[in-house]
């Protein structure tokens, strides 16, 4: 007999080695995340997945899963405690949607939109950060950036290339280049590369490719992101 | 509409005006009087506002309108309702939105601008000087030109910031602009004295 937890009253199986994450997504039980994405080891820095089991506050994209837990996810508390740290995403970047090709496919705009986020509630910290359009294919534009590493991820393990990294520490924590000029043109990145394919944002995007999806046919114009990433169905 | 934040519901409810449709009250009932703005932003919101197109007409039944660029009307006077489109770039925003804030009993941010800044907002990373240097003296054309040092021009701010760092805010309506169809389900949903809520198609960052 397989192995089962509890999500929100649910039962769900789990295999020996899947995170409370693993679980639910296999399962098609959505629980907010934007650091996480099934095709790379677990980073745990957003937040945003945090469920409550047994009656402790964790990190499911990072948690194990063991027999007859009782987890907590879609409830109010934690839906208002996801929306704050979403908020708190927006204030501390520079995200003007309008002007951001991103926009209609972003995760970080569709998890806002699932939370039913109407305002970044918090003061903006209207921070300078650098954009790098030194590559000829790449545009870096680090006000998107919300140091979910995934690139940085990606481009060690798929594209073994480290061209990305984090420096620094908290708000002061930037994404960093590895090149001697610390632009993204002097290293050996490629547009094909996963790196530049699997950032969440609009911090890292194709050259000559904006705007070509025309509003009402983007990813998440009629799909929440809940529907994309559990394969359900436009409800 | 409001967030679950610390932002309350209506701090004076709207008379209901009967379920779903927008239906004219009886009578000589009072009507609801509604105050706009445009701040920092591009009238886009306005236009949107028209985009309602017939559903105007069911509209005026019920509402009348106090200050806006519509009525010419220069001051507010007591009012149910503001919207506020557009974020506050100089010291006149901050008396308009103040004076918003002061005589509606429920303001409103419509649109990007109000909500984050918006495309104003982009010039938050440039220095203000070297931003209107570029504007009025360095693009092509402008031989001699100068930036402009009117007393009557009010005092830019270094940055743009949305109304809610300013005043209180109840209600957001999200868009650049907010669809014509968001609008009214927002207006009809506040004058039917429902709390707002826009469908998730309806809902909008850009
Ligand atoms: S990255 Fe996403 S949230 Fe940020 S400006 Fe672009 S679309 Fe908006
Ligand atoms: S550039 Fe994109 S993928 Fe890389 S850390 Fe920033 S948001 Fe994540
Ligand atoms: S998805 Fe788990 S911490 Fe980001």
């Amino acid at each position: 007999m397989s192995k089962t937890i509890t999500i929100d009253g649910l039962t769900v199986p789990f295999r020996e080695g899947q995170t409370i994450m693993d679980a639910a997504l296999s399962a098609g039980v959505y629980i907010p995340h934007l650091c996480h994405n099934p095709e790379f080891k677990p980073h745990g820095s957003c937040k945003l997945c945090t469920v409550n089991v047994n009656g402790r506050n964790v990190a499911s994209c990072t948690l194990p899963a063991v027999e007859g837990q009782q987890v907590l996810s879609d409830i109010a508390e934690l839906n208002a405690e996801r929306l704050a740290l979403t908020q708190m995403l927006f204030v501390e970047g520079n995200h003007l949607c309008p002007a951001c090709e991103k926009s209609g496919n972003c995760q970080l705009q569709a998890v806002a939109y699932y939370l039913g986020m109407m305002s970044p509630h918090y003061n903006h910290f209207y921070p300078q950060r650098e954009a790098d359009a030194s590559h000829p294919d790449v545009m870096l534009d680090r006000n998107r950036c919300i140091y979910c590493e995934l690139c940085v991820r990606a481009s060690r393990e798929v594209d073994g290339k480290n061209v990305f990294g984090l420096s620094g520490r908290g708000i002061k924590t930037i994404l960093a280049v590895n090149s001697a000029s610390g632009l993204l043109g002097d290293t050996d990145l490629a547009v094909t590369d996963k790196a530049v394919q699997v950032c969440p944002t609009g911090a890292i995007l194709v050259k000559r490719r904006g705007f070509t999806v025309p509003i009402g046919q983007r990813v998440f114009d009629h799909l929440t992101i809940k529907d994309l990433q559990t394969g359900g169905g436009h409800e | 509409m409001s967030e679950q934040s610390d932002r309350g519901p209506l701090p004076i409810p709207l008379p209901p005006v009967g379920e779903g449709e927008v239906v004219s009250p009886a009578g000589d009932a009072k009507k609801i009087r509604i105050a706009t703005c445009s701040l920092a932003g591009c009238f886009g919101c306005h236009m949107s506002l028209l985009d309602i197109d017939e559903r105007l007409f069911g509209l005026i039944k019920l509402v009348e309108f106090d200050r806006t660029p519509l009525t010419d009307i220069k001051h507010c006077g007591p009012c149910d309702v503001g919207i506020v489109e557009g974020g506050v770039c100089n010291a006149e925003n901050v008396h308009v939105l103040k004076e918003f804030r002061n005589t509606c009993k429920v303001l409103v941010a419509i649109g990007a601008c109000a909500i984050n800044g918006g495309v104003p907002a982009m010039r938050n990373n440039i220095d203000l000087w070297e931003c209107f240097q570029e504007v009025y003296q360095y693009e092509g054309g402008l031989d001699g030109g100068q930036v402009p040092n009117d007393p009557e021009l009010p005092l830019p701010f270094d940055k743009v910031h949305p109304i809610y760092e300013v005043v209180r805010v109840d209600y957001f309506l999200p868009g650049c602009p907010p669809s014509g169809d968001a609008i009214w389900k927002f207006l009809t949903d506040l004058l039917n004295g429902r709390e707002p809520k826009l469908d998730y198609e309806m809902l909008h960052f850009d």
